[in-house]
């Protein structure tokens, strides 16, 4: 079981983590590759954690994996990224994206947000900060964060080379293919 | 053709290959997506029904004239089913039935994780268990094709990881119209005393008979690997059993896994060293299989709380542990699921806490993620508040109960719970939050979808009765010292449509273009917090200023914030 890999994407609701794992399961399986991706939301539609994963290989059986099994970690925000951590395989790597999202607790300030969680992430495991919202900005849509994240764990894992341009044709809406085209490729270059 | 998709995709794809006619639900996570997609497959005919009991009833009368009927609910809404569900094992089918139920072990978004397999048992009706998205979809079929052979409804039990995971499906090559049986007037069909006798002994022998086919079905299958453990396993355990044993064990699959195959597992045991039953919740399959005299591993080791994972069971059977990164994970904050910004259930949460020596009884949907003392379960927010009304009467504390609800409960189960405490006359304030819509599995319209309840209901429970804005707090804090007042039940509605609604035309008409955008005024603003204990998670206060202030991104201008400004430091001003 040894050739399957497991990326772990975690976010807030909203942050289209979901989507980012779509775009990729099928980009996947286009490649051969069997694949299961889980998800979990109801609930996390309303501001809450978010958390998938994507498993893929010759043969995958389990939609779910546990601690320290996880390649990498793709966070769409920064503090996520802690919460998930022990999911992640000791010699695994972490892709972050530099972006604060308060949470209810900390708004209230019941709890306080860890300001200096990419610094706790850096010394913990090998990771890869961008600034995916900046980088969506500037390509015209921030909402094409998550693909800038997508682009960024495409490059770490080695899978420049699947069918991207039909993945993200098949999972969006034509208007905005050539965009996230662009944040793909400016993904991938943030961690190159 | 090979595709990417959920369990629940899958099994509305087997529906429609599998010619099914008439589909039924009531929305609930994990398994809203069935009908949701059901829906696109024009030729089946699908509905929302207003609950689970009438979804079942529905698809039960479907299934009696003819049709293939089929009826989807998470596992909380098969209690609300039970009732048609116990006698349509007796009565049998004319069209093939089969009932989904989608159990949430792990309490991803449930008040509780009960096992529905009981159910089956209970009402002595076939269980089918796929344990991934091209199981889910080939076993409607089988489900449908079985309740036709056997004259019984099948349960399709699924659970959260089944319905919310994607898995590869090699499609059917299209639908299989199956024609519409003939309806015949059968005593079948009306179970009566004299009848039902006879029916239960039809319903032993018909049991009986599946037993018989589950011991030879491929549903129930061998993969022989090691002898040195043999692994029984259904579902989505299945899948966690043989990512950790890969081929150092032998399974026996089970895709029927009620009845049993005694006679199967009897011989795979034979042939084992060791047996251990894996299955998700409780040992169930292992009762059994240990009443028939087989000795097993199972609950003995593998917990019976909460959701299983390859994790738990490595560590469980083989003591083994993943090792991972160590850190200290407490500086993470929570991040609890919260009322959305522009939320209009906010602003009568917030005047609603303010009352003193009251009991909030509350129920099922996005009002319980506000602050409640109580909540059972759909529709209990009145009834439960009724009785604890007569109570508190009794104990003579004064404390009074307000019932909340939403529109879709209150259509649910909320009317008879209503009734009661107007029939029963209970010192109650009864509150429907009407936000025009089904608004936590995500926008189902509802019975309630362009009416106007305050009239509907003005007939059938008494006078006082009276429908506000729930965003206007002056108006809110009058309704409810106005609801307070009477020796009897009184009526309360908040009308105003949920934030993330889609508006309708008559939305629109009646609500207007309300959207816009609130600031905060820094050189007025004082710091004091009272915005940000309304709970808006578009109001962000900054401890080095002292200030709020707000995500202009997340606001959509409701002016609750504004309202509870001390002073006036918060304004509107047009998106």
């Amino acid at each position: 079981m040894s050739e399957v890999k497991n990326i772990l994407l975690c976010g807030v609701g909203g942050q289209g983590t979901i989507l980012a794992s779509k775009i990729l399961s099928t980009a996947l399986v286009t490649a051969g590759y069997d694949v299961k991706m889980s998800e979990i939301h109801g609930m996390s539609q309303r501001g809450g954690s978010v958390v998938t994963q994507v498993r893929y290989g010759e043969n995958v059986y389990s939609p779910i994996i546990g601690q320290g099994s996880a390649d990498i970690v793709v966070s769409f925000e920064a503090m996520e990224a802690l919460r998930y951590l022990g999911g992640l395989k000791k010699d695994g790597s972490v892709v972050v994206n530099n972006y604060q999202m308060p949470t209810a607790t900390t708004l209230s300030g019941q709890e306080q947000y860890p300001a200096d969680s990419i610094e706790r992430l850096q010394k913990l495991a090998k990771t890869y900060v961008l600034d995916a919202a900046k980088i969506a900005t500037e390509l015209g849509n921030s909402k094409s964060m998550n693909v800038v994240l997508l682009g960024a764990l495409v490059k770490r894992m080695g899978l420049e080379s699947l069918d991207w341009d039909a993945a993200l044709t098949a999972c969006m809406k034509p208007q905005f293919v050539e965009l996230n085209k662009k944040a793909l490729a400016a993904g991938m270059a943030a961690v190159a | 053709m090979k595709c990417l998709m959920t369990g629940n995709e899958a099994i509305a794809r087997g529906a429609w290959e599998a010619g099914v006619h008439y589909a039924s639900a009531y929305p609930g996570t994990p398994s809203t997506e069935i009908l949701e997609n059901v829906a696109e497959y024009k030729e089946i005919y699908s509905e929302w029904a207003p609950n689970e009991k009438v979804a079942l009833e529905s698809a039960i009368g479907a299934a009696f004239a003819g049709g293939r009927a089929i009826a989807s609910m998470k596992h909380v809404g098969l209690n609300v089913a039970a009732d048609p569900l116990f006698t349509s094992a007796y009565t049998g089918v004319n069209g093939g039935l089969m009932v989904i139920s989608a159990d949430d072990p792990g309490l991803h978004s449930s008040q509780d994780e009960q096992d529905n397999r009981y159910y089956a048992r209970a009402a002595k009706i076939g269980v089918l268990e796929p344990s991934d998205s091209q199981e889910a979809k080939d076993f409607v079929k089988v489900a449908l094709e079985l309740s036709e052979q056997f004259d019984m409804p099948i349960l399709m039990r699924l659970t959260t990881r089944v319905c919310h995971s994607k898995s590869v499906v090699e499609l059917g090559e299209g639908r299989t119209e199956v024609p519409i049986v003939p309806y015949t007037k059968k005593d079948k069909f009306n179970p009566v005393p004299a009848i039902s006798k006879q029916l239960h002994t039809k319903v032993e022998q018909n049991l009986k008979k599946l037993e018989e086919y589950a011991n030879t079905t491929p549903l129930n299958a061998i993969t022989w690997g090691s002898k040195k453990v043999g692994i029984v396993s259904a579902g989505a355990a299945y899948q966690y059993a043989r990512e950790v044993y890969g081929d150092n064990a032998s399974y026996l699959k089970l895709g029927l896994t009620f009845p049993l195959p005694m006679e199967k597992i009897r011989e795979f045991a034979a042939q084992v060293e060791q047996l251990i039953v894996v299955e998700e919740l409780e040992p169930i399959m292992e009762t059994e299989i240990r009443a028939a005299g087989i000795a097993c591993i199972g609950k003995d080791k593998i917990p019976n709380e909460g959701e299983l994972n390859p994790d738990i069971l490595r560590k469980a059977l083989l003591g083994d542990v993943h090792e991972s990164i160590e850190y200290d994970a407490s500086v993470v904050a929570n991040r609890p699921p919260v009322l959305c910004a522009g939320c209009p259930h906010r602003g009568f949460f917030h005047e609603l806490q303010k009352l003193k020596n009251v009991v909030t009884v509350s129920d099922i949907g996005c009002y319980g993620l506000a602050p409640k003392d109580i909540a059972i379960c759909m529709g209990g927010g009145f009834s439960v508040a009724h009785g604890a009304q007569k109570v508190f009467n009794m104990e003579g504390s004064g404390k009074r109960c307000v019932g909340i609800m939403g529109d879709s409960t209150f259509f649910h189960s909320g009317m008879t719970s209503m009734l009661e405490a107007v029939y029963n006359r209970s010192n109650v304030l009864l509150v429907v939050l009407d936000n025009r819509i089904t608004g936590m599995t995500g926008h189902q319209q509802n019975p309630g979808s362009g009416f106007t309840l305050s009239e509907d209901l003005s007939n059938i429970t008494n006078k006082h009765i009276k429908t506000i804005n729930p965003l206007k707090l002056d108006e809110v804090k009058e309704a409810l010292a106005w609801g307070m007042g009477f020796d009897e039940p009184a009526v309360l509605i908040t009308r105003w449509p949920c934030v993330l609604k889609k508006l309708s035309q008559a939305d629109r008409d009646e609500f207007g273009n309300y959207k816009a955008v609130n600031m905060v005024n820094p050189d007025k603003c004082i710091g004091c917090k009272a915005c940000v204990r309304t709970g808006c998670p578009a109001l962000e206060y900054h401890a080095d200023t002292k200030k709020v202030t707000i995500d202009r991104n997340q606001c959509v201008g409701c002016d609750v914030c504004a309202q509870v400004c001390p002073k006036n430091a918060i304004s509107r001003e047009v998106k």
